[in-house]
């Protein structure tokens, strides 16, 4: 580990002669600080869907696998009959923990994003809402739906079931295209690199001509182009997850916009996780340059 | 020091040249003479590891050069000092740095410091040391390869056309140094051209020349 650490700061310290034989070629520094900054900054979005959707698969898989609701659809006279008869039933049911009727304020404030504020709920036809929390393994929604038929038959039980697990799975694939997406954002930014060091290299054949005349070895020519790729790399990279990290700072708050963008940024120690961009970035130019390099050096020969 | 054993050379399809036996000795000093086209530059880019021969064996300083990688070749390099008659600089670098670019790149740069002022001395190139290559003479050129080519204390110098590009008065100069450098006990080996250089040369300093013409290489005649 040490020698891998001595190393890289060797190559950040470089060998200020060899670098001095290359001379500066603006075109493909540019190219190469532009390229590592947007890519980077792509790389924090994507690294911010796939930890939000990350959260969000985990909360619904958690969270809706924990609760559930009953609906009770009844003429308005009977409805709190049949409420009081189905938190009878909830109450002396093994694997239920609670099970409460929701306000009309809570049940306005579910219908809000459809029908806006201010909702008249007590006027409106509107089910009544149980909702349950589960404990323990959960109780058994054949058995619960079969007293809940016999005692309160305007009930009607929702585990969740039915769509919490597609939701789940797409929240996963989610996850997974932000993964994806991370990795063609790294293998885009070594490709594009390589084409800027080929670039370098072809634009130096000179450079190139007098050091293997005067008895350089390739890895030492390899070495002046690696090492400004790299640190154009890590600069730039580094710009543009500043950039990135802010216009996720910038993005709505969850408590504003609701709904699925809630989650999209990071949260707590996820903060963390850009800061692994730039340092990944130096390595994906380092092995993309010295790759290229080697070989351009071998094909001149 | 080199040598090469019944070496052929094709491009394309084409043989430049075939059963070429040479051998630079240490100490030695050789011209070779030819008309253009013949190959000289190829031979002697086999005899510096430039290039590979397509067929016989080339040994420097008795080693197989086919059989060397590529690091191999490049320390061999150190060993051979090359002028090329256009001379090939660093052109954004000023001439000092490109004199001592053969330390620079074999990690001895430290020796550079004492060095560099008696070479540049030798080679008459003091007041031009901070000046960049673009901005000397055709001969300032050619001494400062020269200066390049000795300032690791080869044990070869390999010079193609040297004095092409400068007067006379200039090439004399050139050759002095040349001799003066095989009077050190460097192998010295010339490609050229100039008869006038090879007579001045053989009334120095013991010569061979050699002379490459139909794809093979021989002793030139009696009028050298």
């Amino acid at each position: 580990m040490k020698q891998y650490i001595a190393r890289a700061f060797d190559l950040i310290a470089g060998d200020p002669q060899a670098d001095r034989a290359v001379p500066p070629t603006g075109f493909t520094a540019r190219l190469t600080l532009f390229t590592a900054g947007a890519m980077a900054f792509l790389a924090v979005f994507a690294l911010a869907l796939s930890l939000a959707t990350g959260r969000l698969a985990d909360r619904w898989a958690s969270e809706l696998a924990r609760t559930s609701t009953l609906r009770i659809s009844a003429p308005d006279d009977q409805v709190d009959a049949q409420l009081r008869a189905a938190l009878a039933v909830l109450e002396t049911t093994p694997g239920v923990a609670a099970a409460r009727a929701l306000t009309a304020d809570e049940q306005r404030a579910l219908l809000e994003p459809w029908f806006g504020p201010d909702l008249p709920v007590e006027d409106l036809p509107i089910p009544q809402l149980i909702e349950i929390i589960e404990e323990g393994r959960g109780y058994d929604p054949t058995g619960l739906r079969a007293r809940l038929q016999a005692e309160v038959p305007a009930a009607v039980l929702d585990d969740h079931t039915r769509w919490r697990e597609p939701l789940v799975d797409a929240a996963g694939r989610l996850r997974s295209l932000g993964w994806v997406a991370i990795i063609l954002i790294a293998a885009s930014t070594g490709a594009m690199i390589t084409l800027a060091a080929q670039a370098a290299l072809a634009a130096n054949a000179q450079v190139i001509r007098v050091m293997r005349l005067v008895g350089a070895r390739d890895i030492y020519i390899a070495r002046a182009f690696v090492r400004r790729f790299t640190l154009r790399a890590l600069v730039g990279s580094a710009i543009g997850t500043v950039m990135g990290v802010l216009a996720v700072m910038l993005l709505p708050s969850a408590d504003v916009a609701g709904g699925f963008l809630t989650g999209l940024g990071f949260q707590r120690a996820h903060w963390l996780w850009p800061l692994v961009i730039p340092p990944l970035a130096a390595a994906v130019a380092f092995f993309a340059t010295r790759a290229a390099a080697l070989r351009t050096l071998r094909e001149q020969s | 020091m080199i040598d090469l054993e019944n070496v052929a050379y094709s491009y394309g399809g084409a043989e430049l040249f075939s059963q070429v036996n040479l051998t630079l000795a240490a100490g030695s000093f050789h011209f070779l003479t030819g008309p253009s086209g013949a190959g000289k530059t190829t031979l002697l880019k086999l005899c510096y590891g430039a290039l590979q021969a397509t067929g016989g064996q080339v040994r420097l300083f008795g080693e197989d050069a086919a059989m060397m990688d590529r690091d191999a070749v490049a320390l061999t390099r150190r060993r051979i000092g090359v002028v090329h008659q256009d001379c090939q600089f660093l052109d954004h670098l000023p001439l000092t740095d490109n004199i001592a670019l053969p330390l620079t790149v074999s990690g001895r740069e430290g020796e550079a410091a004492g060095n560099l002022d008696d070479l540049m001395g030798w080679v008459g190139l003091r007041k031009q040391a901070n000046q960049l290559p673009p901005q000397l003479s055709g001969g300032e050129r050619q001494r400062a390869a020269l200066a390049r080519a000795v300032i690791m204390s080869p044990d070869v110098i390999i010079a193609d056309e040297p004095t092409g590009n400068v007067d006379w008065e200039m090439s004399q100069r050139l050759l002095t140094l040349l001799v003066e450098l095989n009077r050190m006990g460097k192998t010295v080996m010339i490609a050229t051209h100039d008869m006038n250089l090879i007579r001045a040369a053989k009334s120095q300093v013991t010569t061979r020349v050699l002379r490459l013409k139909d794809r093979q290489l021989m002793q030139a005649g009696a009028e050298l």
